[in-house]
């Protein structure tokens, strides 16, 4: 196995192991969450890996209100990450 | 089989308010209790109840309890039975004193008392003025009551089966329920749990519906396991739909928007509520707003490329109101419609939201089913209480405000009842190993291997068919084809197989085993719709567009086996007060 191969791999892995952590009481959460780990997490860089699993550790009333602008993650990474989210599973058109 | 055991007085499957309120009476009274959750307990949907609790405070206008169930026997379209609605509204008054002793959070008005909203099918003195009935902490109700419980739960000791999944019930040698096989999601490794009583607070189904505003997790499992349990499930055909989802996206557009003056129009820009509702006009109660949505969009005057959704304006209300009063509504239009409140209406359309039918029980949460000849026998050793269970206090038609009433009340009731039934029953019952194989064998069939349709496609062309034959409008036609062509995807489901069969995290397995669950409840919608010859509440028939007391005013029973229909009648008898005799809902 290749070292490309080998990190696809072990990507795969991870993605298994979060995708019922994406599974959360609000609808919103699941679309957000859910979406961004097939259509985003690919692309994250380790340590934005690291804050997405922060990220899926928070309840989700505060999740909530992150992604609603209601109130800030309280360090940059984090409101950074919730940036990344909204903009990559954002519609981009009316209805 | 060699399955590991556990043994506990009490098992509670499901971690929503209803769970954990019933937990907590029971850890409270030193019993030891299993709670199983498929999701961590604070991710259960209660938490995206935004709303509020119904209870005649009169903090804000004049109230009382009766009005309370006058509105709420009204808003069922007389189909709710009256003395559980009786003893719900009553109930409701200390429930929310003692959440407030609690910690939960009420929002305040400037004397201290809890803060009152308006909201859809409230009324002053039986039918009159608009009364101010919902408590909320601010639109974050679900979440403070569910936190607040799962924090007194912690301390009382309960025991909690984190990210497992209840596969079936299970029965001993005489076929008391003593238990369930749950699976451990991580590990994919099957644990049996046996228990002296069993009570179902799974939640409700609205993913049977492509367009819903129910988290992914809202998929009937324990509506489904009664029904392979042989109970019947009450009053299904009463889904109701949530008059404003963001369009083609299910997501919630709180009613508080309406409350605080927003308004519906269609493509010409008519406030067409007027005409439906000339008096509560956007206000009207959900089954009301939601059909005329849909007749607007029927009859052509629906917005879009498509015409197939109509606008919530709020703009007027201007961008300060819409902030501080219905604070994530722009942010939420703007992530999932692209728009921005503020400037411009928002497409919405009926979204599938609250499950009013379920597992049929009595007032204290026991789980009771025909018996013959028009008696009734309770199921031993079996509740249910929260949305997958129907006390029958929200009949045709749930108000607003009402259901995080419902899980609180009948959650607590159902707790105490146990205490009593497993202090008179204190021996522990074994699982008969043919009810144990039989459990084990959901989990064996989905180890098959070879070519078969994926989870994935089945799920999608079952939810297109839930929408298009078991939604808002419900014509014998549609109907009739929609449950043929659910007998065809029942035909196709043990063709399915899965692609991967490794046991670590595979969630695929999970989702396969929802799907099952999902299909048999949804069946049960359509099939108990198809049977219900009248308009009623949320459901409307077009070819039957009126009420008809005479031969239906009764609760349906749909079972499983053979998809057979069975009827009972409805408790229009309260405990102490008058009946309210049925009458024509106008708002």
């Amino acid at each position: 196995m290749t070292e490309a191969a080998r990190e696809a791999s072990s990507t795969e892995l991870e993605i298994r192991r979060l995708r019922w952590q994406c599974r959360r009481g609000m609808l919103e959460l699941d679309h957000l969450l859910d979406r961004f780990l097939d259509l985003g997490y690919r692309g994250l860089s380790q340590a934005q890996r690291l804050a997405f699993v922060r990220l899926l550790g928070e309840q989700d009333q505060r999740l909530s209100d992150w992604f609603m602008s209601r109130t800030q993650p309280p360090d940059t990474e984090l409101s950074d990450l919730v940036r990344h989210i909204v903009e990559v599973v954002r519609e981009r058109h009316g209805g | 089989m060699g399955i590991p055991t556990r043994h506990f007085d009490a098992l509670i499957i499901g971690a929503g308010g209803a769970g954990l309120n019933a937990a907590l009476q029971l850890a409270g009274a030193d019993l030891r209790v299993a709670v199983v959750s498929k999701v961590f307990p604070t991710r259960s949907h209660t938490v995206a109840a935004q709303g509020g609790v119904n209870a005649a405070l009169a903090n804000v206008l004049p109230d009382s309890w009766h009005w309370h169930m006058f509105d709420t026997v009204k808003g069922s379209d007389y189909l709710g039975d009256q003395d559980a609605i009786e003893f719900m509204c009553r109930e409701a008054i200390p429930t929310v004193y003692e959440l407030e002793h609690a910690g939960v959070p009420f929002s305040r008005l400037d004397d201290g008392k809890i803060y009152q909203r308006a909201f859809g099918g409230q009324s002053q003195n039986f039918g009159g003025d608009q009364a101010a009935r919902t408590c909320a902490a601010a639109d974050r109700t679900g979440h403070a009551i569910l936190h607040t419980l799962y924090q007194q739960n912690i301390r009382a000791r309960t025991h909690f089966f984190d990210e497992f999944f209840a596969i079936d019930l299970v029965r001993d040698a005489e076929g008391v329920i003593c238990g369930a096989l749950v699976l451990e999601i991580e590990t994919g490794e099957p644990l049996l749990i046996e228990s002296k009583a069993t009570l179902l607070a799974t939640g409700g189904w609205g993913q049977v519906f492509r367009t819903t505003s129910n988290a992914h997790i809202n998929t009937g499992d324990g509506a489904a396991m009664a029904l392979r349990a042989g109970i019947p499930l009450m009053d299904m055909e009463f889904f109701q739909f949530h008059p404003t989802g963001i369009a083609g996206k299910g997501m919630l557009i709180t009613e508080g928007t309406r409350g605080e003056g927003g308004y519906l129009i269609n493509k010409d820009g008519e406030r067409f509520m007027e005409r439906y509702a000339p008096r509560a006009k956007d206000l009207a109660s959900r089954d009301v707003v939601s059909r005329a949505i849909v007749t607007e969009v029927k009859e052509g005057r629906g917005c879009g490329e498509n015409g197939d959704y109509v606008m919530l304006k709020l703009d007027h209300l201007g961008e300060a109101v819409i902030s501080k009063r219905l604070p994530g509504i722009r942010e939420s239009s703007q992530i999932f419609a692209g728009v921005d409140p503020v400037i411009e209406p928002i497409p919405v359309f009926p979204t599938a939201h609250y499950a009013m039918g379920g597992i049929p029980t009595d007032r204290f949460g026991r789980v009771a089913m025909p018996a013959g000849h028009g008696s009734e026998e309770v199921v031993v050793g079996l509740y249910a209480a929260g949305e997958c269970a129907c006390a029958s206090v929200h009949g045709a038609n749930r108000l607003g405000g009402n259901s995080l009433l419902d899980i609180l009340v009948f959650g607590r009731l159902a707790g105490k009842d146990i205490i009593e039934y497993v202090r008179e029953n204190p021996y522990q019952r074994a699982a008969d190993s043919a009810s144990l194989e039989q459990a084990m064998g959901r989990l064996g069939r989905w180890e098959q291997r070879g070519d078969g349709p994926t989870v994935a496609q089945l799920r999608a062309d079952f939810r297109k068919c839930m929408e298009d034959h078991a939604g808002v409008f419900r014509t014998e036609e549609i109907m009739t084809e929609g449950y043929n062509k659910l007998c065809e995807l029942r035909e196709r489901l043990p063709e399915v197989r899965l692609t991967d069969q490794s046991k670590v995290f595979n969630t695929a397995r999970i989702e396969a085993l929802e799907l099952e669950n999902m299909m048999d409840v949804g069946m049960s919608i359509a099939v108990s719709a198809l049977h219900r010859q009248e308009s009623r509440g949320a459901h409307s028939r077009p070819d039957y567009p009126a009420r008809d007391d005479q031969s239906w005013l009764k609760h349906s029973l749909y079972y499983r086996e053979g998809d057979r229909m069975d009827y009972k009648p409805v408790r229009t008898k309260p405990l102490t007060v008058e009946s309210f005799p049925p009458k024509e809902r106008v708002y």
